[in-house]
């Protein structure tokens, strides 16, 4: 069992849900195939899907709903 | 020679320096944002400086080169791979024929500039190669990159792999950001408290930044001084009677969030403008990512003046180290 961390791939803001009505994409805990998305980042005027990249259980996320997110900055751990 | 496009990135476009000469007929300039990298990475390969190479922002594309090409990779640190191979940036490298070319995560900056020896072959239109999406003018088709596109390249020589440019050479934003402005024809508009705030306040990079303007956050609202609207001015403050608007321009809608225009704006409208960031330092403004920390610095006509004459000998200085 080892740790893997999803990073983002572009710099904007952070969203972890797919509007602000709905549900997150993921919660703490979920488990999570490698193409599940599991946020929104807004830049440029678009929003861009987030994938996990990885199967994997026990989703934590590292940063909330609409904070600003740097390239390569980790938004979560799962373990692969 | 090409280059397969295995993946475009995030936005790819074609870009050299520019199509200047159009933007009275509301053609923007257009070209890379920061011209100083794609400048360094074409000398570095042995092409002309002006030869149109690729502007990737945030996310390097994935390209599949057909025959043996020279590659240099310059403006964000975003480190280049071949099938797998960390390269150096700022550094001519060797791709072979069957090879493919990839880039790591952004680690700062915001935009790489991938020159290619012989140069991106596409047509030139209105005197320039450069992209413009919204005019489909230009780069390839018009448009930026998609998967599956084949992008021809000029006849260019391998002679100068492994030449790399010093370090001081290598130019990216210091931080804090001090993006240098020339007070404008408007500049009276905003009341006194309002010019001082301008200036003393910290601004941010907004997600709304792109290769037409770069948005900017987080100062206090600019005041206007009262006047009746003139004829055709509209009836919000920030409104004037249409007028040109400057490669450079800041134009602040509302008076809450400055918009620096750059290389793909419009070239006319109905907003203020607060004055213009200065020639020299345009090229830094490509580099910026959203949310970094920006300040607006106050300069004299002979101090912009000055700024571009040292940004001159700079271009000089580049061409003798990559002679």
């Amino acid at each position: 069992m080892s740790k893997h961390e999803i990073r983002a791939p572009m710099p904007g803001t952070f969203y972890r849900s797919p509007s602000p009505d709905a549900p997150a994409f993921k919660v703490d805990g979920d488990a999570v195939a490698s193409g599940d998305t599991i946020g929104l980042i807004e830049v440029m005027k678009t929003f861009h899907e987030v994938s996990a990249g990885v199967d994997g259980k026990a989703i934590r996320f590292l940063l909330d709903n609409e904070e600003p997110i740097m390239a390569g900055q980790v938004i979560a751990e799962v373990e692969a | 020679m090409a280059i397969k496009v295995v993946h475009h990135g995030l936005a790819t476009t074609v870009q050299d320096l520019g199509r200047p000469g159009y933007f009275h007929l509301g053609i923007p300039v257009g070209g890379a944002m920061d011209r100083y990298a794609l400048r360094a990475a074409n000398l570095l390969v042995g092409n002309d400086e002006g030869a149109a190479g690729l502007e990737a922002v945030f996310i390097g594309p994935k390209l599949e080169f057909t025959e043996d090409g020279l590659v240099a990779v310059t403006g964000a640190d975003m480190p280049a791979k071949v099938d797998g191979v960390a390269q150096p940036g700022w550094t001519a490298f060797k791709v072979k024929a069957g090879q493919t070319l990839t880039f790591d995560f952004l680690k700062s900056g915001a935009r790489i500039y991938i020159a290619v020896s012989g140069g991106i072959d596409v047509p030139v239109a209105l005197g320039s190669r450069s992209t413009y999406p919204i005019g489909a003018l230009g780069g390839y088709k018009g448009r930026p990159l998609a998967a599956g596109d084949e992008l021809p390249v000029g006849k260019g020589s391998l002679a100068a792999e492994g030449r790399s440019l010093r370090e001081k050479f290598r130019r990216a934003p210091s931080m804090p950001v001090e993006l240098r402005v020339l007070p404008g024809l408007y500049w009276h508009r905003v009341t006194e408290e309002s010019q001082k705030n301008f200036f003393a306040d910290e601004w941010k990079v907004a997600n709304e930044a792109d290769r037409m303007g770069y948005r900017f956050k987080g100062g206090r609202k600019l005041d206007f001084v009262e006047r009746e609207q003139p004829f055709g001015a509209g009836s919000d403050p920030s409104n004037i009677v249409d007028s040109c608007y400057p490669y450079g321009s800041i134009q602040v809608p509302g008076g809450t969030e400055p918009i620096i225009l750059h290389r793909d704006a419009v070239s006319g409208g109905g907003y203020f403008m607060v004055g213009t960031v200065i020639s020299a330092d345009m090229d830094l403004i490509g580099q910026l990512q959203p949310h970094t920390p920006t300040r607006f610095v106050e300069v004299t006509m002979e101090e912009a003046l000055a700024a571009r004459k040292a940004r001159r000998a700079a271009l000089d200085a580049l061409h003798v180290a990559l002679a």
